[in-house]
């Protein structure tokens, strides 16, 4: 498999939402290219019939029951915010201004 | 009075409720053994003095009002600072989590109170668990209290450092890749990873789902042992929680044994990489098991040299989904909010500022393997490796009871060696990785010192899932057998400090 370029690099860390400086985007992409390579290998069994394991135990739908119990408060679910106001996490604007 | 930070946890309780000493004295010098050591081991992120002194007061007030207390009342304990502890600063060892006070207790915290069990503070750690040794910490690296210029293990550095420096008889660990048993093994403690859902992940901060598993650390397998039941068990608020009754661990670990116990010698784990004093040790921990009457096995698990590669995908995968949470909005950092910028914008600034080195690695990593085109060659394959490693405990359990293999392939390195070299990095976990995909049980005890750098080498121990008091009885047999060829505990030859 083909190793990974420094354009990718930026293209991810874009996906990741890391604004990253350019020494750590040279710095990252040799560091990122040595682990792709070691980890390729497991494309050694890409194309044996086995099915994927994503999870140790096998749960589906695991279910309780419908009841109301005690919660954070409104006080102390906002506690941790950066900015808050009226009761609301206060957040930078999301839409453009239009 | 003999100095109680240096008894074991069921020594210190047994005291307590006998009243011999009370849970206040014994809260007191630990704190004091902190004040004295940390500042040279750097162990803690945060120390509850308050908090421990009323808990431990609660305990003796319990005692005075002639209530029975539980096994581990009024013991000291230091908590991985990964799990959420209400009114207790919690960091995850991340400058984007500094500052935060959890407005919950994880369960497994709910459970320790519930226990008795003296929370003392919060221990350094490899930022969000990813590391080997405790240097990805945004608050500077731990000391090994075997050698102040090594790591003491990682993720959970902190907790192994507090427990071979008698700064805490107890410690609570995490294991996605090897956190609560490499550390144990380079600083010679006792660690267990549960089999997976053994352990409620609530409130636990979450690296990597399908791997994670919080366990007990000690200094002894008992102890260890008190711990593991103090802290399992099914959860509701954990939809990954195993219902079914908790294996019954302590009745294990006091019963060591191995007699007519098949044990498996995993061939996989030897040669290139793996020092020549800690094969020294693990042969001669075999060979100590065949003393003690044990039938010894050499079997192959093929799939095993596809871990590391596999754990490398999987575990980054599940992270940059998980660490996606953190998006300075609503809890934690936020930078670069000057009323300009977009809510995309702050959130890329503050993962920027709010993240080290190997977090961002790892995310990155996962992002690619999981990004269109790559999915299948990546991540997919990984996932079928998965099976064909469950596959391989499986065909060797069906033929011995337990596997065992060195913890680590070497002792503990120097701090800064492999701090800018990801890949030697992650090949201390290449023994203990191959557990945290299947999801069974295992531990890591001291086995002795290498010869050549007399430091710890770890002896791994690995059982089927749900399993897990195979552990304790084997380790408690090769514990009892160590000490007796010893003449003391291994730790006794740990540096003063």
């Amino acid at each position: 498999m083909p190793g990974i370029t420094r354009e990718e690099v930026v293209h991810l860390a874009r996906l990741a939402r890391l604004e990253l400086k350019d020494e750590e985007l040279d710095h990252f992409a040799g560091q990122l290219d040595d682990i792709i390579g070691a980890v390729a290998r497991v494309s050694e069994v890409a194309d044996q019939d086995v099915p994927p394991t994503s999870h140790p135990l096998p749960l589906t739908n695991v279910m309780r029951p419908d009841e109301v119990r005690p919660s954070l408060t409104p006080q102390e679910a906002l506690s941790g915010a950066p900015a808050q106001e009226q009761q609301r996490f206060k957040v930078p604007q999301i839409l453009g201004e239009e | 009075m003999a100095d109680l930070t240096k008894l074991t946890a069921s020594g210190l309780a047994g005291k307590i409720a006998s009243g011999e000493a009370t849970a206040v004295e014994v809260t007191e010098a630990h704190l004091a053994r902190i004040d004295a050591v940390d500042e040279k081991v750097h162990a803690f992120l945060h120390v509850d003095r308050e908090g421990a002194l009323a808990q431990a007061r609660a305990v003796d007030d319990k005692r005075a009002r002639g209530e029975k207390l539980g096994p581990l009342a009024g013991v000291p304990l230091a908590l991985k600072d990964i799990f959420t502890t209400k009114g207790v600063p919690t960091t995850v060892g991340s400058k984007i989590l500094e500052g935060w006070i959890p407005p919950y207790d994880a369960t497994l915290v709910t459970r320790l109170k519930a226990a008795d069990v003296v929370i003392l503070g919060k221990t350094n750690m490899d930022e969000f668990a990813m590391g080997s040794s405790t240097e990805n910490s945004a608050f500077g690296p731990t000391g090994n209290p075997w050698d102040l210029t090594r790591i003491p293990g990682g993720s959970g550095g902190g907790s192994s450092a507090s427990l071979a420096s008698f700064q805490a008889p107890l410690a609570i660990g995490t294991d996605t890749g090897g956190s609560i048993r490499q550390p144990a093994a380079v600083t010679g403690t006792v660690g267990v990873k549960p089999t997976y859902g053994g352990v409620s992940r609530y409130g636990m901060v979450a690296f990597s789902s399908s791997l994670d598993q919080g366990g007990p650390c000690a200094r002894t397998v008992l102890d260890a042992a008190l711990l593991h039941e103090a802290i399992a068990g099914h959860d509701p608020l954990d939809s990954t929680s195993i219902d079914a009754p908790v294996p019954p661990v302590v009745e294990a670990a006091r019963n060591g044994s191995v007699r007519g116990m098949r044990v498996g010698v995993v061939k996989e784990f030897a040669g290139e990489g793996y020092q020549a004093g800690v094969m020294q040790r693990f042969n001669e921990s075999v060979e100590l098991l065949r003393e003690l009457g044990a039938e010894v096995v050499e079997l192959s698990c093929p799939s095993f040299d596809k871990a590391l590669a596999a754990y490398y995908l999987i575990a980054p995968s599940e992270c940059s989904s998980n660490l996606a949470r953190f998006d300075g909005l609503r809890y934690g950092l936020r930078t670069g909010d000057d009323g300009s910028r977009s809510a995309e914008d702050v959130t890329a600034l503050t993962r920027a500022a709010g993240f080290g080195p190997e977090v961002k690695r790892r995310i990155m990593l996962g992002t690619y393997a999981l990004s269109s085109g790559y999915y299948d060659a990546y991540y997919g394959s990984a996932q079928k490796v998965r099976t064909l490693i469950s596959r391989d405990f499986q065909r060797a359990f069906e033929q011995v009871d337990v596997l065992v293999s060195p913890t680590t392939p070497t002792t503990a390195f120097p701090i800064g060696e492999r701090v800018d070299d990801p890949m030697a990095m992650y090949l201390a976990d290449l023994c203990t990785i191959p557990s945290n995909l299947a999801g069974n049980a295992a531990m890591s005890l001291p086995c002795g010192l290498a010869p050549e750098d007399g430091l710890p080498v770890g002896l791994q121990i690995v059982a089927p899932a749900m399993a897990d008091d195979r552990l304790y009885k084997v380790g408690a047999a090769v514990e009892a057998a160590f000490i007796d060829k010893w003449g003391h505990p291994l730790l006794e030859e740990a540096p003063s400090l």
